[in-house]
């Protein structure tokens, strides 16, 4: 046999490989062989979607729109743009227990965070604590680079710049007694946000890193003066401001503000008043956009969503009455070698 | 002198003044006289002057010399040493060859330059640039030259991979070593191929590679012969013979007395033309063509050494000119790809529209200038208007995956793999010649799988071409030979001859043999089935006669015509003996080894007589011939067996077979010059015949005749053979004659019936024949015109013949070529024979290999339009040549096409090569179907390079037809592998390839389109642009190209067990407008899906941008990729493998990403992992994305399968049951087991006449067919 080789240099291979007779799987695809699939998928869908349904039921969601266009909405006052810092107050009342631990959301819709200009309009050195990103901005950031002196703004760009700086106050009505609910605001940023991701120069004092910069147009303060109370939630890692940077995906879009987790509300709020204290501070009108405030509590699977459950069994049960479909296909049609 | 001078400011006058035309010394008319003189005296005017004038002057001119219709080319060697301006022949390239496209320096510029004439990569380009213009762009611009660079320069790293290589050939090349005379040394120098130079002389020892264009101007050999082996120019084995210009260097050879001119054509690619003259200071011409040049390329053998003039030098070789590069041809697919694409264009521009326009609405309905409007630097915020404006041009950059570029490059790189396999097949292998198939057009596999129409040729295509001497008929008489039938029928039964017969060899040959033997038992095995065919058993009744004849024609100087007629059968040839020397191929010395054993087994009752019982001797085979003079007869001296190492070789195989039939009866032919031939009679005596002419074949004439002075009888005989019809028009006076002449072509007509190939042979003696000669002398030296001289030389010898008899050779069928043709046609392919050959032999050929069918209704459309009919439906046409000629003509064109539209087979006859490609034009272009052709031979080019896959049989009859070819084969049995199986193949393979690459960027670009309306038409991307960049790149590239390299859907066993499967391709094809619409269809439906299951779920969550991209791009990828598993047919270890390593690499590399800090999509895909929800969008988005292709498919095969599905059910089963019902089912249609060729059982000689063959060979016709000018098989010989 060796020598047949020698004698003929181009004989290919024969190998499997070559002459492509390597062992194969050859799933066919008729009705006989796949109905217990069809079945198996759709006991477990529709198992999964009941599961679903029933998480989704019992988380509580309260949304309260306080935009204001209408006459009889108490936030109208505020609504107009010339107004500055107008305080307007939500009175809403809670049934039953509302379980804790209760999330605080604030939503905007109509608000295209997604904008790509607006998107890409943010420096990431910046934002990283580089201090070498303060003198020179990064130039996706036009027109909020300089301000009018020349002076690089930190942080820069768009994102930043058009910040939604909301104050809210939630007070349980006790007898007539307005009593505040404690808002934990630790913790609503993204962990790895908070600790990798933004940082501060490590200046001490952190105000001499601002040093011979602007502050963003629109803001009030500076970045170093973002919350007065904790020094420590200042800067680039002031958690409402990392929840501002992470950009939402839609228009619609709610954000978290606060949890209550604290005190007498650990376990929820009781059924009661309640009044909510707004600092009105970010017009809408100009997008005709709506500006609510929600409150939900979460399972296991995030927040309220009752589309994944439906969708679960519906798609179950279209399995399950498509296998009675195939049976009667398989009835009739079959192929010999199947029996 | 002063003469000289003042013609000489002259013309330089003129020259400066723009007159180019005044140097006229390459007219022949005028270069009569002193023509050399003329050129010396322009080289000296040239010399004159030295400015940049004469510069420019000398390009002009060189340019002038190189495009002159005839070139005067002198010795060099008078010029040598001196400086360059100096030498006469510096117009003219030298042999240094670079076949490189770039150089070092300028390769970055040429090469991008070459990448930028693809549209594709402008397309990239365009698209890249756009992304630099800041209003538009919709990714960063520097991120957005990623894919053009990654393509560019991996292309520029392949091209100057593959130029590297060229380069390196061409080094190797130029730097071979050759002999070149320098008048230094007064020798010949070693030097290096580049060396040489128009003008050098240059030689060439044996076996050594010719560097250069040479005119032969001298050999070792006495007669001035010298042979070459072609074989790595045109393939073709066989020895050839170059004689040298006669009358210019005898006796012995000066180079440096060489002073005449060699006037010589412009440089061209015809391997078989050459016209040259070579003028004398005399003024006297010496004619010479293409017998008298060495082509660079050429191996010279059996000659010591060989001188030669350099005529043509380095890219002016006949070889290099005819040296291109691959085909390119475009297939059927990739031009409806294309119009596909088109489509892809348009929606990628309607979908920007739409963008555009949404962002103008979107704009328009905003009430005020919202915060998160970014302004521009000045701080305006630009019109809706001008927005959407831009809009529409950044979407283009957003979508552009739309078209799919990427697919193109994965094209080529599927037909890799598709060629890969086709030539790694074993079963597409050829045992006996060791050749695989070879692929020489490299993009158009898929076309295999759409095959319509075979267009084949018969000689050497659907029969071996390996001829055997079958019958003869001398003098009216027919001789059978049925001694020859039964051992062909012998060998026949006992199955293929290689399986039984070497060992007889072996065991009748002499030790020394043997040895060698079993030494190379595997090339006797190769090479003894052409052994076994040469072999003719004599018709004892003519053997007898020819002892007689032989006998009573020596005594009495009187010919005898059956003496005459196997003179005439080993005289009037081309056919060239080699002695079977060492550095020959091996292979014909074991041939020739085998054969004297095989001989002495066999001719038992000759052996005493022919060969002697001496054991066989090393050295019989280097010097086989008897020392003879050119006295005439000899007693025989040798009773050696010098023919034992005789070896034929002959430019066609007709002729080899008929100087083995006349070896069979002992006039054996011993050796060739172009002077004389050399002929051992039955008695022992050699005859050595004086050759005064060779008028070679060609195909106006269709015969060929050898001139030559008859040694006993002194006289000039002429021995004419060729077509019958051709021959029997040119007969003397009838008298005596009519009888013979009646009987021979009745015995014509029989072997023509039983497929047999015609020939006649005829003689006549010419009293004084010295004029003719000369004239035919004088002919061949005008360069112009020569044919035509030779022509009528031709017809004034060629006249008043007498017929000595006929032969009838066989050319069996190929292996297989019944059940081949047969198993194509139940493919649904239509089988037409194109042939050269007579209706008859045509017909019983079509016959034999199942072509027409006995119950066929077989239309014969000839001049009188006989039809023929039974009682089937199945029509078949036999067309002959001239009815086709009529039938193409423009006003039955198109009823032909309808009629022929309606036979099952049709087979022409008497075709000529151009008419074949008419034929084939005609049918591709009137039906529009998918046409093949197949043949062997340089007739067949014309067919092979007509129709959409040409097919080349590397065979006998060299490599033409193979050179012209897209694809090789080595046996037309493999035909019905390579169509049915890997032709299905590949077409299935890529047609959902394709589809599936459409789906693949559609489905993925749709999700960033839908994004568009929820972020306000602002190009936005819910994925960073690199996770877009790898799931091309690297996350969806490997399991498409894997899918069209290695899916199968039908096992090849089941393809090639029910041929009708084969019809699934042909036509529209899987790769239907249909096909195309509705995957683009199901692509929008899973995006959709895919975009919007996610969407629901996230829309009141509190979810950033990049958190929702991440699922979208995990759904997409599962969803895609699943898809590509329905769609697998058929699950390998390979398919496992790069499915389940796609998503592994798309998981880790994804990883990987999210984990780089200053990335947007950071830690995006690990939170995702953490949250249940992730997992179970996923599931639902799959299934219900994937759920209508998954039902449709599973209710299509189960309510309606196709015969695919069916074919794989058939798969399915175990092997024995699939084999029983591939039985049983053939068996039903009707195919049943082949019939026994007609040919392997010979008919006898009663045949009775049927009706048809009056109408055939009817005078009338047959002047017609001449003034048609059909061909005849003879077609085939050549002339080097």
């Amino acid at each position: 046999m060796v020598k047949e080789e020698n004698e003929s240099p181009n004989r290919p291979d024969n190998t499997a490989f070559t002459q492509q007779r390597l062992p194969a799987w050859q799933p066919m695809l008729s009705a006989g062989i796949v109905i217990p699939g069809f079945v198996l998928i759709g006991l477990a869908f529709i198992g999964i979607g009941v599961a679903l349904l029933i998480t989704s039921r019992n988380i509580q969601v309260l949304e309260l729109d306080y935009t204001g266009t209408e006459q009889n909405s108490p936030c109208f006052q505020c609504s107009d743009p010339d107004q500055q810092d107008c305080v307007c107050t939500l009175q809403f009342s809670i049934n039953s227990l509302f379980e804790g631990p209760v999330f605080f959301y604030y939503g905007l819709s109509n608000y295209f965070q997604n904008y790509r200009r607006y998107g890409v309009s943010r420096d990431d050195g910046q934002l990283y604590g580089d201090l070498s990103y303060f003198k020179e901005p990064y130039d996706q950031c036009e027109p909020y680079r300089f301000d009018r002196n020349k002076r690089p703004i930190v942080p820069c760009g768009s994102v930043a710049n058009c910040i939604a700086v909301y104050t809210f106050r939630l007070f349980q009505i006790v007898n007539g007694q307005q009593k505040e609910v404690p808002l934990d605001g630790k913790g609503i940023a993204w962990w790895t946000d908070y600790n990798i991701k933004f940082r501060n120069p490590t200046v001490t004092p952190l105000r001499n890193a601002f040093n011979s910069t602007a502050k963003p147009l629109f803001w009030p303060r500076p970045a170093y003066e973002l919350d007065p109370s904790d020094p420590a939630n200042n800067g680039f890692i002031n958690q409402d401001f990392l929840v501002w940077m992470r950009r939402a995906a839609l228009p619609d879009f709610r954000k978290l503000y606060r949890r209550i987790t604290e005190g007498d509300y650990a376990n929820g709020l009781p059924a009661g008043n309640y009044s909510l204290e707004i600092a009105y501070n970010y017009p809408v009108l100009s997008f005709s956009g709506r500006k609510m405030v929600v409150f939900s509590n979460v399972s296991w699977m995030g927040g309220k969503n009752e589309f994944l459950g439906i969708a679960y069994l519906v798609i179950g049960t279209l399995c399950v009455v498509m296998s009675v479909v195939m049976l009667i296909v398989y009835a009739k049609f079959k192929f010999p070698e199947e029996d | 002198v002063t003469e000289l001078i003042r013609d000489a400011r002259h013309s330089m006058w003129k020259h400066v003044c723009g007159f180019s035309h005044c140097v006229r010394a390459q007219q022949p008319a005028n270069g009569k006289k002193g023509s050399l003189l003329r050129i010396r005296r322009r080289e000296s005017s040239s010399m004159a002057w030295w400015n940049p004038l004469a510069l420019i002057r000398d390009a002009l001119t060189g340019q002038r010399v190189r495009e002159n219709d005839l070139r005067h080319l002198v010795s060099n060697l008078p010029y040598e040493g001196l400086g360059k301006k100096k030498q006469p022949n510096r117009y003219l390239p030298g042999n240094a060859i670079k076949t490189t496209k770039y150089t070092l320096l300028l390769f970055l510029p040429l090469n991008l330059f070459e990448q930028f004439h693809r549209l594709a990569n402008i397309y990239f380009v365009g698209l890249a640039i756009l992304n630099f213009v800041p209003v538009v762009n919709a990714f960063e611009p520097e991120v957005a030259l990623i894919p053009i660079c990654v393509i560019l320069s991996l292309t520029a790293l392949k091209d100057a991979w593959e130029d590297f290589r060229r380069y390196q050939l061409d080094k190797k090349l130029n730097s071979m070593p050759c002999f070149i005379y320098s008048r230094k040394d007064k020798q010949f120098g070693e030097r290096r191929w580049k060396d040489v130079q128009v003008g050098d002389f240059v030689k060439v020892l044996s076996n050594e590679i010719v560097p250069a264009d040479l005119l032969l101007l001298h050999t070792s050999d006495r007669k001035g012969m010298c042979h070459i082996e072609t074989s790595n120019l045109d393939g073709e084995t066989n020895l050839k013979e170059r004689k040298v210009v006669p009358g210019i260097c005898e006796p012995n050879f000066e180079p440096e007395s060489f002073n005449s001119v060699v006037v010589c054509e412009r440089p061209n690619n015809n391997l078989n033309h050459f016209k040259c003259y070579v003028e004398k200071p005399n003024t006297e011409k010496v004619g010479a063509g293409i017998e008298s040049l060495l082509l660079r390329g050429c191996t010279v053998r059996n000659t010591d050494h060989a001188i030669g003039f350099v005529v043509y030098a380095g890219h002016e070789t006949k070889s290099m000119l005819n040296n291109n590069g691959p085909r390119y041809k475009r297939s059927k697919l990739e031009r409806k790809l294309n119009v596909d694409v088109i489509f892809c264009v348009i929606l990628l521009l309607a979908m920007c529209l739409v963008g555009a326009l949404g962002h103008f609405f979107w704009r328009q309905a905003l009430p005020g200038v919202p915060p998160y409007l970014v302004p521009d630097s000045n701080g305006h915020v630009v019109s809706p208007s001008l927005s959407s404006f831009y809009m529409f041009f950044s979407m283009i950059i957003l979508l552009q995956v739309l078209i799919p570029i990427s697919l193109y490059v994965s094209i080529e790189l599927v037909k890799i793999g598709q060629i890969f396999f086709i030539t790694h097949d074993i079963d597409l292998y050829d045992e006996e010649t060791d050749s695989r198939i070879q692929c020489k057009a490299l993009n158009i596999t898929e076309d295999l799988g759409q095959i319509e129409y075979i267009f084949s040729d018969k000689t050497g295509t659907l029969t071996e071409n390996k001829m055997v001497f079958r019958r003869c008929s001398v003098m009216g008489t027919e001789y059978p030979h049925k001694e020859n039938g039964k051992s062909y029928k012998r060998i026949t039964e006992e199955g293929r001859p290689t399986d039984s017969l070497p060992g007889n060899h072996v065991n009748s040959a002499n030790s020394l043999s043997h040895i060698a033997v079993s030494n190379f038992s595997k090339v006797i095995d190769r090479t003894n089935s052409s052994a076994q065919e040469t072999e003719v058993i004599p018709d004892r009744k003519l053997l007898r006669r020819v002892s007689v004849a032989e006998s009573t024609s020596i005594s009495s100087q009187k010919m005898d015509p059956h003496f005459d007629f196997f003179l005439a059968l080993a005289i009037c040839n081309t056919v060239v003996v080699s002695m079977g020397t060492a550095q020959r191929r091996r292979v014909s010395v074991l041939f020739t080894v085998i054969k004297a054993g095989s001989l002495r087994n066999i001719f038992a009752p000759k052996r005493d007589r022919t060969f002697s019982d001496t054991s066989f001797k090393e050295d019989d085979r280097f010097n086989p011939f008897p020392q003879v003079d050119d006295s005439g007869v000899f007693p025989s001296h040798s009773q050696r067996d010098e023919s034992s190492g005789l070896c034929y070789e002959a430019e066609s195989p007709d002729e080899a077979a008929l100087v083995y039939a006349a070896k069979a009866y002992g006039f054996i032919l011993l050796s060739r010059t172009p002077d004389s031939v050399t002929v051992r009679m039955p008695s022992g005596r050699v005859l050595v015949f004086e050759v005064l002419d060779i008028l070679t074949f060609d195909s106006n004439r269709k015969r060929m005749s050898v001139l030559v002075r008859h040694p006993i009888t002194k006289e000039c005989v002429l021995y004419t053979k060729g077509a019958d019809y051709s021959i029997m028009e040119l007969l003397g006076a009838p008298g005596n004659q009519k009888n013979v002449v009646a009987d021979t072509q009745y015995h014509l007509d029989c072997y023509a019936k039983e497929g047999l190939r015609t020939l006649c042979f005829t003689k006549k003696v010419h009293g004084e024949e010295y004029e003719q000669k000369r004239a035919c002398f004088v002919a061949k030296a005008a360069i112009d015109g020569r044919e035509q001289l030779i022509m009528d030389t031709a017809v004034q010898l060629e006249t008043k013949l007498t017929l000595l008899g006929a032969t009838g050779i066989e050319d069996r069928l190929q292996e297989s070529v019944p059940d081949t043709i047969l198993t194509l046609r139940e493919a649904g392919i239509k089988v037409w024979v194109l042939t050269g050959d007579k209706p008859e032999t045509a017909v019983n050929i079509g016959y034999a290999c199942r072509l027409l069918e006995d119950e066929d209704l077989v239309i014969n459309m000839s001049c009188k339009n006989k039809v023929r009919s039974h009682l089937t439906s199945n029509i078949s046409l036999v067309i002959d040549g001239r009815t086709l000629a009529m039938l193409l003509s423009k006003d039955l064109q198109g009823r032909f096409v309808e009629l022929a539209k309606r036979c099952r087979s049709v087979l022409c006859c008497r075709v000529t090569p151009l008419q074949k490609s008419g034929v084939v034009k005609l049918i591709r272009e009137k039906l529009r179907v998918m046409t093949l052709a197949v043949g062997d031979g340089a007739n067949d080019v014309n067919m092979i390079q007509a129709a959409d896959i040409g097919i080349g049989i590397s065979g006998q009859e060299g490599m033409q037809a193979v050179m012209a070819s897209d694809f090789a084969i080595s046996r037309f049995k493999h035909l019905k592998k390579l169509l049915l199986v890997h032709g299905h193949w590949c077409y299935t393979r890529l047609a959902n390839m394709i589809i599936y690459f459409f789906y693949k960027n559609l489905a993925n670009v749709n999700l960033l389109f839908w994004y568009q309306f929820y972020c306000g038409f602002t190009a936005t991307t819910m994925l960073d642009y690199w996770l877009l960049i790898f799931f091309n790149l690297f996350y969806t590239s490997a399991p498409p190209i894997m899918f069209g390299i290695m899916d199968k859907d039908v096992s090849a066993e089941v393809l090639l067990g029910v041929p009708e499967l084969y019809r699934t391709g042909q036509g529209a094809g899987e790769y239907s407008f249909c096909t195309f619409w509705v995957s683009m269809l199901d692509a929008f439906y899973q995006s959709l899906i895919c975009f919007f299951i996610p969407y629901l779920v996230y829309q009141d969550l509190d979810v950033d941008v990049f958190t929702f991209g991440m699922p979208l791009n995990a759904v997409s990828l599962i969803t895609i990729l699943l898809h590509l598993s329905i769609e697998i047919k058929a699950w390998t270890v390979v398919h496992w493998i790069i499915m389940l390593g796609s998503f592994a690499v798309s998981l880790i590399l994804t990883l990987l990403y999210t984990s780089c800090v200053t990335c947007n999509s950071y830690w995006t895909l690990q939170n995702q992992l953490t949250d249940p929800i992730f997992y179970l969008i996923c599931i639902i988005t799959t299934v219900v994305a994937l759920l209508p292709r998954y039902t449709f498919h599973v209710m299509r095969n189960s309510i309606n399968p196709s015969p695919i599905v069916q074919g794989r059910h058939l798969d399915r089963l175990d092997t024995s049951t699939k084999e029983a019902w591939i039985k049983e089912w053939r068996g039903y249609r009707g195919g049943g087991e082949v019939k026994r060729s007609k040919l392997s059982t010979p008919p006898s000689p009663s045949t009775p006449r049927t009706p048809t063959s009056p109408d055939f060979l009817g005078n009338e016709i047959t002047l017609n067919c001449l003034n048609w000018g059909c061909p005849n098989p003879f077609d085939r010989i050549r002339t080097f």
